[in-house]
């Protein structure tokens, strides 16, 4: 029987007086063994970071602290144990790595300097030794040149360098636990699934018990062992990760594995003869042309889109799909001429669009609209919910009576309460705004919608409720839609054709299902590689 | 708005602060009723300790009433904190919004104009203003705005190069909305709470550097003014500490007040800054 | 590259970019002089007590005030690069060996409030955030809000009553004790005791603002992630303070302390008149009386270059405590 490290018994975390509820995290139970991953999943607000936090004694205090409950490591109460001797079992017997591996790292501190301190607080070790021992953690984590890394700042690296080398330091005394919240959420999917991988090559050579808290079924299906889905601080089911993906009992959980988008591409639409939207030859750089007082070198150019080719035709949904830095944003700004191309044409129908000034530019904006990312950002929390959808109309010319009609006409249709109409963006949540911003999209009846990551901000299941509403809205009123994304299940689900951009350029295209299944470029393979979860049948 | 008011309520000190702002502004209003005599006419017997000859807070070496002049010179310091403030908080939205906004080349000069401007010692600019201009109500304002505006520009610009971005802007860009609405009815009133609460700030600015002036001797002659009092009474230090010493208390209070309702407007205003990040 | 010659390459560029920053000054200056009522001559003819029109117009053209003012712009701006600023009538002396000779004292005063306001500052917000909500947090509060609403000009005179008139303890202005003629370390002694209170006037508004600053900066980065990733690490709270959020939370401190030198050179004119310290404040002062426009705007162009070198040199320290400044 493998050896018991960590068991969480009758746990209750209070909120602060006056949260919209009295427990952040409400009789949790939960055990870890040597060698294991268990996986707390749940949607934002669920409590499952928190009960990470709370291993490790680091929860906000004194706004949040722990009602009742105890949690056992190694027969001892972490929860009634002095903070000397929690200290002492910080960092050396159990570790936490976070999120955003930027602000995770302190800023000012060379790499090096903060592995250092693990061992200075710990053990005792000549500064000879303790180097020569950090160069070789970050040798373990597959880090290029870690006698450079271990000079360097948090800022010189990437995004994956860095989590890397938090996990250096978070495994630098090979300790018995290790806590991940939510390690590859800010990253990238091929560098997500090399970290996982690290992570669980890791765990195997020291043996140990990693509690990973993630919000994404994908990643459970590839590293759990067993699971436990939280919802409102409760836990509502466990299991082993079999049962639990493919056998769910609760109705929440049925729910959440129910709207993870499969990569199963959707099936293949005839496509409409009647091309909408022609960009050809489109370039954008960002950078160079130092200011003009400026001194010194123009700072180097940052090639973002180049000569990128596109073809949209009449009620298809057209996916481009990429990692961040692959110029896909760039490129749906281009074509909605938010930014100036450098080079290229853009034709709506037959008209060149990238020439025309800002008044010529004015009838042509009704025809093609946006929905952006950020359900909090695209909507100006100072103007009321029936002017943010009906100012475009007006813009446009319409009569103001016209465009409020239309605008309740809109509410419904994204499926909002008419009683929205004089509201605040502030009052709704993040699948409510996001209709907002889809009924403001809609208000001057486009022909052509680029929607910009539309459900990457928002949780699973809501995630399924904006798709379904925006492919319904496309066959009802015939649009064609341009979909930028990065997650390619979601690509999967509401795209006819796709094209995968790496490094501003285009390196395949093709319909969907044919793409996803007999992919020709290196890199889509290794971007359809690294989907996590894609060999799990739900 | 009810929103707004219980939060700057949580702050007493703040609560304090507007009270005694309130206050000080009756006592401006009403000076002529409690004073109705000139300021600057020699009411007495010169050098009168407090509480003797009929003075409540004493005389000065020419037998001036120092509290006829504090209550007098309420007015000025009060108009000349809120109106400078005003001119310099409209100069630095003009600078900030179209700086931030365009970028590039615009963003450029005018920030090198602001640079400029921040890097002349803004005390001793204005006094050279003052003079030249000649000490006047308008010649004080003018050079307390043309110091203070360069903060007020770097405010709005930062707030305005942020929201600028944001997906709102754009979405307001492709439905065809011109600049000029943008930036007036998109983004400003995003970015009317640190400016409210640095504009609040700026009156006590302002009214600490008026007094300073006035101290110098460069206020405005005709007008009674709490800066002009110490300056006048400093010669007497040793036989009459009552003269400077009210009038300071005087610009303390009200810069306290001022301060604290600045940062209670800052507690009531900053929720919704979080909430929008 | 290496970090040296890089910041040896920013500090070139700094350099440079203060230059139009100076040159625009210069050109201020110009134009503030000739915004003035009357000129050089005027002044001249005031102080003679009468002079004929012919002869006035015979010393402006000595004086190449008759030129269009581009051309009277160019010689200013000649004149100042050589360093020749003009020529006070009133002391009947160059204004710039006037501002040579009294530099001195100020540079002094403006050093000794900086270390004061600025040490003591860090020291109090440091204490104040540490001790967050106890007595301690409270009175260091209080303390600063109350110097920051204070006018300098009346601190520096309620000082003199209180600690001069009252007490005796440090005399009531001026920078040496005239009448003694000190050598050696008693002149030291002596400079020394008449620098404490216009230092200390000097420096409690900035003291307050640091201190706030330090508080304000010191709680903000209390809240970062790398400090919950410091914790986790099991390093002390001593450790936390003193090495993590220390160093990010002067960050924002320092460039203040850079943007706040236009201020205090403002500043020192009103300390220096107060305490009659003879440096360039207590000149400004006099010349303001005297109505010595050259004099004034001398001093101006000159506090003005300080504060572009102060500002530069910030820069420079900001740089090797924040490495996330790209030199290029």
């Amino acid at each position: 029987m493998t050896k018991r490290l960590l068991s969480i018994n009758d746990l209750s975390i209070l909120l602060p007086t006056g949260a919209d509820r009295e427990y952040a995290v409400q009789d949790i139970n939960l055990e870890l063994n040597a060698g294991e991953t268990v996986c707390v999943v749940g949607e934002s607000g669920s409590g499952k970071s928190l009960t990470a936090r709370a291993v490790m004694g680091l929860l906000p205090a004194p706004h949040v602290r722990i009602g009742k409950g105890e949690i056992i490591f190694d027969d001892e109460d972490l929860t009634k144990v002095t903070y000397e001797r929690l200290r002492e079992l910080r960092g050396s017997e159990i570790s936490m790595i976070f999120q955003e591996p930027m602000t995770a790292l302190n800023p000012v501190m060379t790499i090096g300097a903060q592995i250092d301190e693990v061992f200075r607080y710990h053990v005792s070790m000549s500064a000879k030794e303790r180097v020569e021992k950090a160069v070789s953690l970050l040798v373990d984590v597959n880090l290029p040149d870690p006698a450079k890394i271990i000079n360097a700042y948090p800022h010189e690296l990437s995004g994956g360098q860095r989590q890397r080398s938090m996990i250096a330091m978070a495994l630098a005394l090979g300790p018995k636990i290790l806590i991940a919240d939510e390690p590859t959420t800010a990253l990238d999917v091929t560098t997500q699934a090399q970290i996982l991988e690290l992570i669980s090559d890791m765990q195997k050579r020291l043996d140990t018990g990693v509690l990973f808290i993630t919000h994404d079924f994908g990643v459970v299906a590839d590293i759990a062992d067993r699971v436990i889905v939280m919802q409102h601080g409760k836990i509502v089911e466990t299991g082993t990760t079999k049962q639990v993906l493919q056998k769910p009992k609760h109705p929440y959980t049925k729910s959440l594995i129910a709207a993870i988008p499969r990569l199963k591409p959707r099936k293949a639409r005839s496509r409409a003869a009647k091309v909408v939207l022609e960009a050809e030859d489109i370039c954008k750089s960002f950078g160079g042309g130092r200011s003009f007082f400026g001194f010194g070198k123009p700072s180097r150019d940052v090639k973002a889109v180049q000569n990128v080719q596109i073809e949209l035709r009449r009620g298809e949904t057209l996916g481009v799909v990429g990692e961040s830095g692959s110029g896909k944003s760039t490129l749906a700004r281009c074509i909605i001429r938010l930014i100036d191309s450098d080079a290229g044409q853009i034709k709506l129908g037959d008209v060149d669009i990238t020439k025309l000034s800002r008044s010529e530019l004015r009838p042509f904006r009704k025809r093609i609209q946006m929905v952006f990312q950020d359900p909090f950002a695209s909507l100006n929390p100072r103007i009321k919910v029936g002017d943010i959808i009906s100012q475009g109309p007006i813009l446009q010319g319409e009569d103001k009576d016209e465009a409020s009609k239309r605008a309740y006409e809109l509410l419904d249709i994204v499926g909002l309460d008419r009683r929205s109409f004089d509201r605040f963006p502030h009052e709704f949540s993040g699948g409510q705004r996001q209709r907002i911003g889809i009924a403001r999209a809609l208000s001057l009846r486009p022909d052509i919608l680029v929607a910009d990551e539309p459900v990457s901000a928002l949780d699973v299941s809501i995630q399924a409720q904006i798709l379904e509403l925006l492919d319904e809205i496309r066959a009802q009123m015939d649009l064609s839609m341009l979909f930028i994304t990065h997650d390619l299940r979601v690509a999967a689900q509401v795209c006819d054709y796709v094209a995968v951009m790496q490094y501003g350029k285009i390196v395949e295209t093709g319909p969907t299902a044919e793409l996803f299944e007999n992919p020709k470029d290196a890199y889509t393979k290794s971007l359809l590689a690294a989907v996590p979860g894609k060999d799990w049948h739900f | 708005m009810g929103n707004f008011w219980t939060r700057y309520k949580r702050n007493h000190a703040a609560v304090f602060g507007l009270f005694v702002i309130a206050l000080i502004i009756v006592m401006a209003i009403t000076a002529s009723f409690l004073y109705p005599e000139d300021p600057f006419r020699l009411v007495g017997k010169p050098l009168s300790e407090p509480l003797t000859n009929g003075f409540l807070l004493g005389s000065d070496s020419l037998g001036r009433d120092v509290a006829s002049g504090i209550v007098h010179g309420a007015k000025t310091s009060l108009l000349i904190g809120f109106v400078a403030t005003l001119v310099s908080v409209f100069i630095g939205i003009f600078f900030g919004a179209f700086a931030g906004y365009f970028g590039g080349l615009i963003d450029d000069i005018l920030m090198r104009v602001t640079e400029i401007f921040q890097t002349i010692p803004s005390f001793i600019f204005a006094i050279l203003l003052v003079a030249i201009l000649k000490p006047s109500m308008s010649s004080i304002v003018i050079a307390i705005a043309v110091v203070s505006w360069p903060g007020v520009a770097r405010l709005v610009r930062g707030e305005f190069l942020a929201v600028k971005n944001r997906e709102f802007v754009q979405a307001c860009h492709t439905l065809g909305m011109s600049d000029l609405r943008i930036m007036l009815w998109e983004i400003l009133p995003n970015c009317l709470s640190p400016i409210i609460v640095v504009g609040s700030l700026m009156v006590a600015t302002a009214i600490l550097i008026e007094s300073g002036l006035a101290f110098l001797g460069l206020g405005d002659p005709n007008v009674m003014s709490w800066g002009f009092l110490i300056g006048a009474g400093r010669t007497m230090l040793r036989s009459a500490w009552w003269v400077c010493t009210f009038p300071g208390v005087a610009i303390l209070i009200t810069v306290l007040a001022i301060n604290l309702i600045g940062e209670g407007l800052n507690d009531a205003l900053n929720p919704r800054l979080k909430e929008r990040q | 590259m290496t970090k040296s010659t890089k910041i040896f390459k920013y500090v070139g560029k700094r350099l440079l970019q203060g230059i139009p920053i100076i040159l625009a000054i210069v050109i201020i200056n110009f134009f503030l002089l000739n915004l003035a009522e009357g000129d050089a001559v005027d002044v001249l003819a005031g102080e003679a007590g009468s002079a004929t029109p012919e002869y006035m117009a015979q010393l402006r053209k000595k004086f190449g005030l008759d030129q269009p003012l581009p051309v009277q712009l160019m010689v200013y701006l000649k004149n100042v690069l050589s360093l020749d600023l003009g020529y006070s009538f009133r002391h009947d002396m160059p204004v710039n060996e006037l501002i040579f000779d009294r530099f001195a004292a100020t540079g002094l005063l403006m050093t000794s409030t900086i270390i004061l306001a600025v040490g003591f500052g860090i020291l109090l917000g440091l204490l104040a955030a540490m001790r967050l909500n106890t007595w301690k947090d409270a009175v260091i509060t209080v303390f600063a809000l109350i110097t920051y609403a204070t006018p300098l000009f009346w601190v520096g005179l309620m000082m003199i009553v209180v600690f001069s008139l009252n007490l005796g303890w440090f005399p009531t202005s001026g920078m040496t004790n005239i009448a003694a003629f000190y050598e050696g370390w008693d002149y030291v002694v002596d400079v020394a005791r008449h620098l404490v209170l216009p230092t200390i006037t000097l420096s409690l508004f900035y003291l307050a603002l640091y201190t706030r600053m330090m508080r304000a900066s010191m709680l903000e980065q209390y809240g970062q992630d790398y400090v919950v990733t410091a914790r986790a690490k099991g390093l002390t709270e001593r450790r936390i303070t003193y090495v993590h959020v220390l160093r990010n939370a002067l960050l924002p401190v320092v460039t203040m302390a850079g943007v706040q030198v236009g201020a205090l050179i403002g500043g020192s004119v009103i300390v220096e008149s107060v305490f009659a310290w003879p440096g360039l404040g207590m000149l400004a002062f006099e010349s303001l009386f005297a109505r010595d426009l050259n004099l004034l705007l001398g001093i101006f162009l000159l506090s003005s270059m300080l504060v572009v070198v102060v500002n530069l040199i910030v820069d420079i320290i900001y740089c090797f405590l924040d490495p996330r400044i790209e030199v290029n």
